[in-house]
C-alpha cells in the first residue's frame, strides 16, 4: 500500500465520519434533554434531499448546507410536536418519523427527477485546504482538506461541550432530562427546553443530510443516508453524551465506512455487501463491549409530564 | 362483540384511518396529483376485481400478518424489536437454503423444514439483541434495527455471491424444489396455504393471551417488568426471552413463507421494508392478533392499490410508505386523544389497563 493510499483512505474516514459527527452530536443534545429521537434518520435524509433543492434553486452549495438545516430541521420538529407536545411514545413515533421522511424524500424525488434516479448535477461543497494545516504529513489533508461542514464540525464539539458543562442553560438542559421534577420545580420549563433541544438536533442532523449530498456524493438518491442516523444514535452512547467524545467516536466510525477503500487498497477482493454490513456490525460489537460502562439520562425517552 | 376496550381500539382505528386519509390527500392536491384519481385507482387495484382481492391484496396482506403479529408480541411483553425486518431476511435466507438443499425429499418433510428453518433463524438474529439486552443491558431498540441492516447485506452478499442463480445473471437464487413449495389455498390463484397459517397463528397467539398463563405473564411482564418481578411468580427475564424469541420466529416465518409460497427464491431486496411497515400494522390493531388480521389486509390493500396508483395516476408507489408513517402518527396522536377524553371523565390518576397501543411502562436503558 502507498502512501497516496492510506492518505486517501483517511480523507474518506474523515469525510464519512462528518455527518455522523454532526448527526450524533446534536442527539447529544436532544439526548441530553430526556428526548431519544429515532427520526434522527428521517431529518438526514430530508436534510439530504432538501440540501440537493436548495443547492439548485440558489446555484450555490452554501444555500444548499442552510436548506438541508431547515427540512432537518422542521422534520424533527413534527417529532417534538408529537413526543413532547402529545407526549406520544418516543421509539415508536421516531420510527414513523423515519419511515415518512424516507416515504416522502423518495416521492418527492421522483416526482421532480423521474423514477430513474438520474444523477443530478448539483453545486457540490468542494474542500476548503486549510492553509499551513493543510500540509501536515499524514493526517493534514484529511483533516484540513474537507468541505467546510467538517470545520464546522470540529468547531462545535468544544462549544457544545461548554455549553452542556459550563452554562447555566447547559446545565438545565442536562437537569431536565436526569430530574423533570426537580427542574420544573426550579422554574425550568420542561416542555420547552425538550423541544428545542430537538429540533437542535434534527437541524444539524440536516446538515449532516446536505453534507452526505453536497460534499461526499454529488447528488441525491433515495435511502442515500442508509441508516447513518441509528448509527449515530449509537455513536452517542459510545462517546458517553459527551459532544468531545461524541466527535472522536463519530470519525472512528467514518473510518469503519471508509473500510472498503483500504482493503481494495491493499488488494483483497472481499464481496462488496460484506463491506457494507461491516460499520453496523462494528456498531454492535462496540454497543456490547462499552454500553455497561456509561450511562443514560435518567429521564431518557420517559413522556413529561408524567400523570395522566 | 367486542367489549368497552375493544370499542375504543376501533374507534382510534377508525379517528386514525380518517385523519391519515385527510393528510395523505391534502399532501397529494398539494404535490400536484388528483387525490380522487389517486383513490379510485388504489381501490380498483386492490378490491376491483376478484383477482385483485385474491391473488394480489391478500397474497400481499400474508407477510404483514406474520410481521405484524411478531411486531404485536413484542411490544406486549415491553420488548422493543424493531428488527422484524432483518428477521424476515433471515427466515427468508434459510428458507431458501433448505429449499435448495432439499434434493429429492418429499413435501410432508421439506415444507415443515422449510418453514421451521425460517422460524428458527428469525429466532436466532433475535438472540442477538436479546442476549445483549439481557446479559449487557444494551437496548434493543438500535441493536434490533442495526441487525435488520446486517441481514438485508448479508442476504445481498448470498444472492451476488454463494447462492446465486446457475447463470449467475441475476441478483437471485435459483428456484427452490417443487417439494418444498408451498400449495396453493385456491387453485388457479396466486393466493397460497401460507395465509391460512398466518390466521391459524393469530388465533392461536390471541388464545394464548386470553387464556393461558403464559400469556398472562406476558401481559404483566409489559405492563410492568418491575411489578411482575415482585410478585416472585413470574421470572420477568425468562418471558422477555421468551417473547423476543418467539417475535424474531414470527417475523422469520414471514420471511420463510414468501419464498416458499410466492417467489420460490431468494432476492436481493425481497421485503421493500414489510418488518417496518408491521409496525403500523400492530398498532393500528392495538397489538390484538385478531386485529393484525384486518389491518395487514388493509396494508395488503394499500400496497396492491400502489402499483395501480402507480400506473393509472403517476404518482410513485413510494408514497405509500409516508402514508404507512402516516397511519402511525395518527393511531399514537388519536389514542392520546382518547386517553385525555377518558381522563377527563375520570377523577384522580388513571390506571392504564384498557390496553391502548403503546404499554407506558419503560426500561431506562433505551
Amino acid at each position: 500500500m502507498s502512501e497516496t493510499e492510506l492518505v486517501l483512505f483517511l480523507e474518506a474516514s474523515v469525510r464519512l465520519g462528518v455527518p455522523l459527527a454532526l448527526a450524533a452530536m446534536g442527539e447529544t443534545i436532544t439526548e441530553r434533554s430526556g428526548v431519544i429521537n429515532i427520526g434522527l434518520e428521517g431529518s438526514i435524509i430530508s436534510g439530504a434531499l432538501g440540501g440537493a433543492l436548495g443547492a439548485l434553486a440558489f446555484g450555490s452549495a452554501g444555500f444548499g448546507v442552510l436548506a438541508g438545516a431547515v427540512a432537518g430541521f422542521v422534520v424533527a420538529a413534527v417529532f417534538a410536536g408529537f413526543c413532547v407536545g402529545l407526549r406520544t411514545d418516543q421509539i415508536i413515533t421516531g420510527t414513523a418519523i423515519t419511515l415518512g421522511g424516507l416515504g416522502l424524500t423518495g416521492a418527492v424525488y421522483q416526482a421532480r427527477f423521474g423514477a430513474t434516479g438520474t444523477a443530478l448535477s448539483l453545486p457540490t461543497l468542494a474542500p476548503v485546504p486549510i492553509p499551513g494545516l493543510g500540509d501536515i504529513p499524514w493526517i493534514g489533508s484529511a483533516l484540513f482538506g474537507q468541505a467546510p461542514t467538517a470545520y464546522f464540525a470540529y468547531a462545535l464539539a468544544p462549544v457544545l461541550w461548554y455549553f452542556l458543562f459550563r452554562t447555566a442553560w447547559g446545565l438545565e438542559l442536562r437537569a431536565v432530562g436526569e430530574e423533570p421534577h426537580a427542574a420544573q420545580a426550579a422554574g425550568v420549563r420542561v416542555r420547552w427546553v425538550r423541544f428545542w433541544a430537538t429540533v437542535f438536533g434534527g437541524a444539524l442532523a440536516g446538515v449532516a443530510g446536505a453534507h452526505l449530498a453536497l460534499a461526499h456524493a454529488g447528488t441525491f438518491a433515495e435511502n442515500m443516508s442508509a441508516g447513518r442516523g441509528f448509527i449515530a444514535i449509537a455513536v452517542v452512547v459510545l462517546g458517553r453524551w459527551n459532544p468531545l467524545f461524541v466527535l472522536l467516536a463519530a470519525l472512528l466510525f467514518g473510518a469503519a465506512s471508509a473500510f472498503q477503500f483500504l482493503l481494495q487498497a491493499l488488494g483483497l477482493d472481499l464481496p462488496y455487501q460484506l463491506f457494507l454490513a461491516f460499520p453496523y456490525l462494528l456498531t454492535l460489537a462496540a454497543l456490547a463491549g462499552w454500553v455497561g460502562r456509561s450511562r443514560a439520562p435518567a429521564a431518557l425517552a420517559l413522556p413529561w409530564p408524567k400523570d395522566r | 362483540m367486542p367489549d368497552r376496550a375493544g370499542w375504543a381500539s376501533l374507534a382510534v382505528a377508525a379517528g386514525a384511518l380518517a385523519v391519515t386519509a385527510s393528510i395523505a390527500a391534502l399532501l397529494l392536491w398539494l404535490g400536484g396529483y388528483d387525490p380522487a384519481r389517486a383513490a379510485a385507482a388504489m381501490w380498483s387495484g386492490a378490491f376491483g376485481s376478484r383477482d385483485a382481492i385474491v391473488s394480489v391484496t391478500l397474497v400481499r396482506s400474508v407477510p404483514f400478518i406474520l410481521t405484524g403479529l411478531a411486531v404485536a408480541l413484542a411490544f406486549r411483553a415491553g420488548v422493543w424489536n424493531i428488527g422484524a425486518e432483518g428477521q424476515l431476511y433471515a427466515g427468508a435466507i434459510a428458507a431458501a437454503w433448505v429449499g435448495l438443499a432439499g434434493g429429492t425429499l418429499p413435501a410432508w418433510i421439506l415444507v415443515p423444514a422449510v418453514l421451521a428453518g425460517a422460524g428458527l433463524a428469525g429466532a436466532l438474529w433475535a438472540l442477538v439483541p436479546a442476549l445483549m439486552k439481557l446479559r449487557l443491558g444494551v437496548g434493543e431498540v438500535i441493536t434490533t434495527i442495526l441487525m435488520n441492516f446486517v441481514g438485508i447485506n448479508l442476504a445481498a452478499y448470498l444472492v451476488h455471491g454463494p447462492l446465486q442463480e446457475s447463470r449467475g445473471v441475476f441478483p437471485q437464487t435459483d428456484a427452490i424444489v417443487e417439494a418444498a413449495r408451498l400449495p396453493a389455498l385456491i387453485p388457479g390463484t396466486r393466493l397460497h396455504v401460507g395465509f391460512a397459517l398466518a390466521v391459524v397463528l393469530a388465533a392461536l397467539l390471541a388464545g394464548v393471551f386470553r387464556w393461558t398463563r403464559l400469556g398472562f405473564q406476558v401481559r404483566a411482564v409489559g405492563a410492568s417488568e418491575r411489578a411482575a418481578w415482585v410478585t416472585g411468580r413470574i421470572n420477568a427475564r425468562a418471558v422477555v426471552l421468551a417473547s423476543f424469541l418467539a417475535s424474531g420466529a414470527l417475523a422469520g416465518l414471514a420471511g420463510g413463507v414468501e419464498v416458499a409460497g410466492l417467489t420460490y427464491a431468494l432476492y436481493e431486496g425481497l421485503s421493500p421494508g414489510w418488518g417496518y411497515t408491521a409496525i403500523a400494522v400492530a398498532l393500528l390493531a392495538a397489538l390484538n392478533p385478531v386485529a393484525v388480521v384486518g389491518t395487514a389486509v388493509l396494508f395488503g390493500a394499500l400496497e396492491a392499490g400502489a402499483g395501480a396508483m402507480q400506473r393509472e395516476a403517476g404518482i410513485p408507489a413510494v408514497w405509500v410508505i409516508a402514508v404507512e408513517a402516516l397511519v402511525i402518527l395518527a393511531v399514537l396522536a388519536t389514542d392520546q386523544m382518547r386517553r385525555r377524553y377518558v381522563a377527563s371523565r375520570r377523577a384522580g390518576p388513571t390506571p392504564d389497563v384498557d390496553g391502548g397501543p403503546t404499554p407506558q411502562a419503560r426500561p431506562a436503558h433505551v
